[in-house]
């Protein structure tokens, strides 16, 4: 199908951006890599009559390094391509969670122009970033004609493609503290063609406690289970709690799911399948990290 | 119909200055406007991968992208894909033709983008690799082994020629 007529503007500035916005209010969308728009508008599910194409704003571009009072903070601009993120040695270091996810988002030739960014602001339930994002405990800066705010990742995602930004707004950035010495990242997703959209999928990053299946701490978030990226906290609870016996342990954390999680049916796949996956997911992403805590012990 | 816009596009290595409406694709503009009829239209959402090109230099799908985004990029097509004088291209080319890596036909001009990028890459490449890549241009055909098979080969060719 065609897309719908509509106008376009290509933004020169952030400022120029916010101002568009502004005028245009509730008839303009923002297009970056358009990944996720363009598809929606020759679908039609999308009919904006004005675009605002913010590919042009080097502003929001860069993978930095920021210390933070001692803590070093990676700032990733809006703007950085899904390919980028997997080329980035910076990311591999202090976000490596992402590192690992990116193979998974959608193909090559998409990942060249898809933009973080923008991952993070469509929120799909079913796409990568917004997983990590709540994992890692990332932060959105999000600006407008006043002011630029932060949120975190718990209060960003709201629902169905719903987000913490209001009209008028654009996210510019996303930060997340540089991953702490013991900390392990661990992901996976089940589709029926690799870079389809996931039936399941976990992004996980905890601290285990050496030759156990216990974590110091540890953030499991799935996506593609529900309306939005899903902090398994009962079973988080449970991989965190050391008077359950160590050979029960990752078993009974599969088994808490079911207080976690209450996946959608559709065609692809009933919510009992949804739910068995997801703790097949967790069983091998916890293997996954507690196997790479074995073989640092090893080298060390 | 809205006033359309001026855009200047480097096609396979010619300036062309094209007037596009906002909402039209890479694709169709390639096609319908410039006759470039080599970049295949399957699905329009990003799925079949048949319309993969060149934007300055990495492989994008034509689909997903306004023509109005391009404007001031280069494009490369499966037309311009003829005379680069690319030792990587030219290795598939012929892997293509020995291993009759057809099919179809349809996904041939986004199989063959995918394929450039992931031998300029220039790593050892397995089945799996290959396979990973061109999971992005799988179409109606099912199989894709002779494809696989010719990649593989052109791989192998290309790592020879370093050699020596």
């Amino acid at each position: 199908m065609k897309a719908r007529d509509c106008r376009y503007e290509r933004a020169r500035s952030l400022q120029e951006a916010l101002d568009l916005l502004h005028r245009h209010g509730a008839d303009a969308r923002l297009i970056a890599g358009g990944q996720s728009l363009v598809p929606a508008l020759n679908l039609r599910m999308a009919a904006p009559d004005m675009l605002i194409d913010i590919g042009a704003l080097d502003e929001l571009r860069g993978i930095r390094l920021a210390d933070a009072g001692g803590a070093k903070r990676l700032r990733i601009g809006a703007m950085v391509t899904h390919a980028e993120i997997a080329r980035s040695r910076d990311v591999a270091l202090y976000a490596p969670l992402l590192s690992l996810a990116v193979k998974h988002v959608a193909h090559a030739a998409i990942r060249n122009r898809g933009t973080f960014g923008g991952s993070i602001a469509h929120a799909d339930p079913s796409a990568e970033f917004p997983a990590c994002a709540l994992a890692l405990g990332a932060r959105m800066h999000i600006a407008s004609r006043a002011e630029t705010r932060v949120v975190a990742a718990e209060d960003f995602f709201r629902g169905l493609h719903e987000t913490a930004i209001l009209p008028g707004e654009i996210l510019i950035a996303v930060d997340m503290a540089s991953i702490e010495e013991g900390f392990r990242p661990g992901f996976a997703e089940l589709a029926r063609r690799s870079g389809d959209y996931a039936l399941v999928g976990l992004a996980l990053q905890g601290k285990p406690l050496r030759g156990r299946t216990l974590f110091e701490a540890v953030a499991p978030v799935f996506f593609s289970v529900g309306d939005r990226p899903i902090f398994a906290r009962a079973a988080a609870q449970i991989l965190m709690d050391a008077s359950v016996a160590d050979d029960t342990r990752i078993r009974l954390a599969q088994a808490a799911l079911t207080d976690d999680l209450n996946p959608p049916s559709d065609p692809q796949a009933s919510s009992a399948t949804r739910l068995h996956l997801a703790r097949v997911l967790l069983g091998r992403v916890v293997a996954e990290v507690l196997e790479m805590g074995a073989g640092e012990s090893r080298d060390a | 119909m809205l006033e359309p816009i001026t855009i200047t596009l480097s096609i396979n290595g010619l300036d062309t200055v094209i007037a596009v409406e906002p909402r039209t694709h890479l694709a169709d503009v390639l096609r319908v406007q410039l006759g470039l009829t080599g970049t295949h239209i399957g699905c329009e959402h990003g799925v079949c991968g048949a319309c993969t090109i060149f934007l300055d230099g990495a492989t994008v799908r034509a689909c997903l992208v306004l023509a109005v985004q391009a404007d001031g990029c280069f494009v490369e097509t499966v037309e311009g894909l003829t005379e680069a004088g690319d030792p990587a291209l030219l290795a598939l080319q012929e892997a293509f033709c020995e291993r009759n890596a057809l099919q179809c036909g349809f996904c041939t001009p986004g199989m063959l983008a995918t394929a450039i990028e992931l031998l300029r890459e220039g790593r050892p490449l397995s089945r799996a690799d290959i396979r990973e890549r061109i999971s992005g241009n799988y179409c109606r055909c099912t199989g894709y082994q002779a494809i696989v098979d010719a990649i593989l080969h052109a791989a192998a060719k290309l790592a020879e020629l370093e050699m020596a």
